[in-house]
């Protein structure tokens, strides 16, 4: 009996959510050793930098260009800098950021777990009495989960300075009249929202990459799958997600 | 089941009536099987008869659909996680490619089971570290990557890292597959003499009848999921089963055919499309 569509999403859904729990209960454990997290967050969050800050930097210059057109049409250029830091601080900067890091964190998880278990690392640990999940699976979760927010903000300030490039350098909109702005503009509770956005994309991400990379089929084809999915699917979630808490905060 | 004693054991591992199928594929019929305590047991059979399964079974990571394996004395079906761990704990496992984690070196790959089950100090984990390498011959080695070791080098680390905790039961799988000559005396040598003198009972799945031959104390021939011989290795060679007789000397064809099932040869050549 062939499962259909649905049906075979909602026990994914599940099985997604039981190995989240299990992850979780891993946490505590897995944080005695923060050489591992610390290791895992480079991994994750640094060696992410450069994509992050070039992605940045010209959705910021775009962001400008497309923003100062848009504004000028009502005679509202000045009010560019607002636009661009309420735009990215909210919105673009976490979920452009979670996308980044799906493909490239993401994925660069996926595929090490997946290939820990089809050379029979993971197996080697069960038999000697370790629990993967608390020593490979969890550190690189928390390090996911703790890079995201960061590389968020990282991506907000560039991204925001890209769009300063383009208003201050090239349209002339005076560099005060911008940052005054801007700085009247962006409250406390809008930054929360972007934090808060940040995080739960970053467990989602984390936790879609490392599930992939956990349940991949233990040969070459099935960790390439492995990884697609992970893209796919961390995609879908995000952009579902990016809805209800928009909802949620407005 | 209350536990038994284990010093009082002679069937280390006791494998009873167990059948285990796998997506409509029996894998095992009715399995029966015993390891005793001290001995080489040898589990040689054709590819693809679930040697490697039936070690999965052994070692509680799958779950027979009937039957009963104890180990130890203990059912493992009906043990716990951490019960299942504290098993683990007594048995070394060698894997075919070595499963050596390939983020630390060799020092570290065998230092790993010690750093995560006991508290020693640094100096005492080396001392150990260090002599378990030297059992194997790899001493020198110890800062070395797995990247940068050969295939039999890959297996002798992973060999130390099965013994760092004085296991009871050495469970070897496929050990000399893929080694060249020289590499497999290597390790016919190391398990002989590791049973020995750490005194442990060893179980190796094998296809090489003849090194099995020279070291192993009691054979099993598994087929289609059922034992098809089993004795001492002469045993095996005066067998009469013309199964026993295919495996032992090698023929290309007898009752495991050379030939997949397939239609008329002559028929199918002549097929009109």
């Amino acid at each position: 009996m062939r499962a259909s569509p649905i049906r075979a999403g909602l026990i994914k859904v599940g099985d997604v959510t039981w190995f989240l729990l299990r992850v979780l209960g891993q946490c505590m454990p897995a944080l005695a050793r923060p050489a591992m997290i610390v290791e895992q967050i480079y991994n994750a969050g640094a060696r992410s930098l450069i994509i992050i800050m070039l992605c940045a930097l010209f959705l910021g210059m775009v962001l400008g260009l497309q923003g100062y057109d848009l504004l000028a049409r009502f005679g509202s250029e000045s009010a560019l800098g607002v636009a661009a830091a309420l735009g990215m601080i909210k919105e673009l900067g976490p979920v452009l950021t979670a996308l980044l890091f799906a493909g490239r964190a993401g994925t660069a998880l996926a595929s090490e777990i997946g290939l820990m278990g089809a050379t029979d690392q993971l197996t080697a640990m069960e038999m000697m009495a370790v629990d993967p999940v608390r020593h490979v699976v969890a550190p690189r979760f928390l390090g996911g989960v703790i890079a995201m927010p960061l590389l968020t903000a990282i991506f907000d300030c560039i991204g925001i300075y890209g769009a300063q490039l383009v208003g201050v350098a090239m349209m002339r909109i005076p560099a005060g009249t911008f940052w005054s702005q801007t700085e009247n503009a962006v409250g406390l509770s809008d930054i929360n929202e972007g934090v808060i956005k940040s995080l739960v994309f970053g467990v989602a991400c984390s936790l879609l990459a490392v599930y992939e990379g956990y349940h991949a089929e233990p040969t070459a084809e099935g960790v390439g799958l492995a990884t697609t999915r992970t893209v796919v699917s961390s995609a879908v979630l995000i952009l579902m997600l990016d809805y209800v808490l928009t909802a949620a905060f407005l | 089941m209350s536990e038994t004693d284990h010093a009082e054991l002679d069937w280390l591992i006791d494998v009873q009536d167990v059948a285990y199928s796998i997506a409509e594929r029996n894998i095992f019929a009715d399995l029966t099987m015993r390891v005793r305590r001290g001995a080489i047991t040898a589990i040689m059979g054709p590819s693809g008869t679930g040697k490697t399964t039936l070690l999965r079974l052994i070692m509680g990571q799958i779950q027979p659909q009937r039957g009963r394996i104890h180990v130890f004395g203990e059912d493992v079906a009906a043990l716990n996680r951490s019960q299942l761990y504290g098993l683990r704990q007594r048995v070394g496992m060698l894997f075919q490619n070595g499963a050596l984690l390939t983020g630390l070196s060799v020092f570290e790959n065998v230092a790993f089971p010690v750093r995560e089950h006991a508290r020693l100090p640094e100096s005492v984990l080396r001392e150990l570290v260090l002599m378990k390498l030297q059992a194997v011959g790899l001493r020198g080695a110890a800062d070395l990557m797995p990247a940068e070791l050969s295939g039999g080098m890959a297996r002798r680390v992973a060999l130390a890292r099965a013994i760092v905790m004085d296991p009871e039961v050495l469970i070897y799988d496929e050990p000399l597959a893929g080694l060249d000559p020289i590499s497999k005396g290597v390790i016919v040598r190391l398990i002989q003499s590791l049973n020995r003198s750490l005194h442990i009972t060893s179980i190796v799945v094998s296809h090489d009848v003849r090194e099995m031959s020279q070291i192993a104390n009691y054979s099993y021939l598994l087929v289609d999921g059922k034992v098809a011989a089993e004795g001492i290795p002469t045993d095996l060679n005066a067998s009469d089963s013309k199964i026993v007789q295919q495996f032992m000397s090698g023929a290309p064809d007898g009752p495991v055919a050379f030939n997949y099932p397939a239609p008329d040869y002559f028929e199918q050549l002549l097929e009109r499309h």
